[in-house]
């Protein structure tokens, strides 16, 4: 008898902290996160207080002059991501059909699968090089065409690599949607004569939309923080950019190539606070999709 | 049993190891004293960690040495959890009254910044400290500018856009090329100024040596300012510039080592850039390595201040020939000199230990 109560004894004891040992780490995630947000909080309280508002709309960043004004960096984030949804959108719906659609299963989309999901496992590194080898001096033979300064790196160069990095992260969610969509659906558009052109394009496209939507705003938050490949291919000038073709900086390019050597109470806090406006912009556009997500699971 | 042993054993272990790290901040830096713990400047951790490994097989004590960046490396002296620093520039005035207790300047070796270029041909310019200048500020546009020629003769130089390239991330490199701008040029001075980071009047960014020289090598037309030793390795074309003696002078470890024959301060905080000396390249400067006055701090004990200071007299003396081989200047005999009064100057509480 007394050996079988030790014994559940011990298992009991087992199965508590198996699940007191869960429920830390969960919980040490969750610290970690309001732990970050709150360390970048009460860095960029110096920079806060003595810049004030005009740390979004002023348009000089000078560390010399102790002069921090995150606009150049504001525009170039948001017109390289936006520009990278905008190039990588056709591409990734129409992966998102081939293979949620045409190809469900079998080896092709197997490998087609891999294929995308090893496009998200190359360190952005990797994707910097690869764009300053090949794709640099195709970019500035087409500005030599067009007759501006044969940069190769700009704007229009990093969106281009952004829009390849985040084909992966929209496709795979595009993907699931589409191949939920169900099947009497797709059999009563067939059964009326609608050709499989029709019924993607009234269909399921309809039916996926905020789906698809979903999915290209996790991309856009991807593109948003993307930093290595970035910083190789953008130019990193503290100007406003005044085209696609004209080199300009983001807030992550910007915190990586300046926090090591930054010197001075305000300049660290400055930069610190620009990393604190990029997780707060990044965190909402992640909260959004993942709203989107949830309400077009529940429908 | 056995899961409680595989789940929790190595949770404790992390967690320990973590906590360990967090904690070293308040130990003494060096629990063993045959190990040395260093940081600071990248640009002579080639020079340095040559200099580390020899001074290791001979004596048999380890040096740690993280190339940081010069802000990395006084910050963390500031907070002593180091031996020694290690900063391209020297200190301010306004950070050394910032330090917890007296800092002293100890230089290891020069380095020089060269401007390299990529025009059809490579030819070897010349540049005025004004016409450079120029260039940086965007006033020169055009490589075929009469004021380019004019110094030029000898070379035909095309009708094409001058790119500017400059290091997008902080550097002591930018500092060293900013520092000589400032002083030869008053508009240069006024704004950008000087500093690791500038609000560049044009041109484009590209991060490290490794970044600006690929980009100058790409782009047609582009120019850049690059370490020496970087150039050298990298046989890219460099300029000779005009001295304040009025002689244009190659960039050379020759020409960098005679930048430093100059009167020198005491306290070694000096600026090379624009020199004096008729055969000095202008674009040059000392890297430091830093110390405490006082080596008795955080529970240090004598020996191990002993060793910090014998391991950088080492670096200044034996030391110095493995400089030129990896592309480095070394420090003229005054230099030595001086660097070594400063050593003598080092005490524990007020024992001197050298």
């Amino acid at each position: 008898m007394t050996g079988i109560s030790y014994q559940a004894k011990r298992i009991n004891l087992k199965e508590k902290v198996f699940k007191k040992t869960l429920t830390l780490s969960a919980i040490t995630v969750v610290v970690i996160l309001i732990a970050i947000f709150f360390t970048l909080l009460i860095n960029s309280m110096p920079s806060i207080k003595a810049l004030g508002t005009n740390f979004f709309y002023d348009k000089t960043w000078d560390p010399v002059a102790d002069e921090y004004g995150a606009l150049p960096f504001l525009v170039g984030t948001l017109l390289t991501s936006f520009l990278a949804l905008l190039i990588s959108t056709p591409f990734s719906i129409a992966v998102a059909i081939f293979l949620g659609e045409y190809y469900k299963k079998g080896i092709v989309a197997e490998i087609f699968k891999n294929v995308i999901d090893l496009l998200a496992g190359i360190p952005s590194v990797i994707y910097g090089f690869w764009g300053l080898f090949v794709l640099v001096p195709i970019v500035r033979a087409i500005e030599m065409k067009l007759g501006l300064p044969p940069y190769g790196v700009g704007i229009f160069t990093s969106s281009i690599i952004l829009a390849i990095m985040i084909l992966p992260f929209s496709v795979s969610l595009s993907r699931q949607v589409i191949s939920m969509v169900p099947a009497h659906l797709k059999e009563a558009a067939y059964s009326l004569g609608a050709t499989r052109f029709e019924v993607i394009t009234k269909i399921i496209i309809p039916y996926t939309k905020s789906g698809l939507f979903a999915g290209l705003l996790l991309a856009l938050g991807r593109a948003l923080g993307e930093t290595m490949a970035v910083t190789m291919l953008i130019g990193n000038t503290h100007e406003i950019p005044t085209g696609i073709f004209s080199p300009g900086n983001t807030m992550a390019s910007v915190i990586a190539n300046e926090f090591s050597e930054a010197t001075g109470k305000i300049y660290t806090s400055a930069l610190v606070e620009m990393g604190l406006f990029l997780f707060v912009v990044a965190t909402i556009i992640n909260i959004l999709g993942k709203q989107v997500i949830k309400r077009f699971t529940l429908s | 049993m056995m899961k409680f042993k595989k789940i929790i054993l190595p949770i404790m272990v992390i967690s320990f190891g973590l906590l360990s790290c967090g904690g070293g901040n308040s130990n003494n830096p060096v629990a063993n004293k045959n190990e040395i713990l260093g940081a600071g400047a990248t640009f002579p951790y080639p020079f340095y960690s040559k200099v580390f490994d020899v001074y290791n097989k001979e004596k048999g004590i380890k040096v740690n040495y993280q190339s940081i960046g010069s802000g990395g490396g006084i910050k963390q002296l500031q907070n002593k959890t180091v031996d020694f620093g290690a900063s391209d520039a020297p200190m301010s005035d306004d950070e050394l009254s910032k330090s917890p207790a007296s800092i002293l300047h100890i230089p290891s070796c020069l380095g020089a910044v060269i401007i390299t270029y990529n025009l059809p041909g490579n030819p070897t310019l010349k540049f005025t400290p004004e016409v450079l200048a120029d260039i940086f500020l965007g006033k020169i546009k055009k490589w075929n500018d009469a004021k380019i020629t004019a110094i030029n003769p000898e070379v035909k130089l095309p009708d094409l856009s001058i790119s500017v390239v400059h290091r997008s991330d902080g550097s002591g490199t930018t500092y060293i090329f900013s520092d000589y701008l400032s002083k030869v040029n008053a508009e240069w001075n006024a704004k950008p100024g000087k500093g690791k980071s500038l609000d560049w009047p044009v041109g484009l960014g590209a991060k490290g040596n490794e970044g600006v020289s690929g980009l100058v090598k790409q782009t047609p037309g582009s120019i850049g300012y690059i370490e020496l030793v970087y150039a050298l390795q990298n046989k890219m074309p460099a300029a000779s510039l005009k001295n304040k003696s009025g002689n244009f002078i190659e960039a050379s470890l020759k020409s960098s080592s005679a930048a430093a024959a100059v009167d020198l301060p005491a306290d070694m905080r000096v600026s090379l850039t624009n020199t004096e000396a008729p055969d000095g390249y202008p674009i040059c400067s000392f890297t430091y390595l830093l110390v405490y006055q006082n080596q008795s701090y955080n529970n240090r004990t004598e020996a191990s201040a002993k060793t910090t200071i014998s391991l950088i007299n080492y670096v200044i003396h034996d030391g110095q020939k493995y400089a030129e081989q990896l592309g480095y200047a070394p420090l003229p005999d005054a230099a030595v000199k001086k660097a070594e009064e400063i050593l003598k100057s080092v005490t524990f509480n007020t024992k001197p230990l050298m």
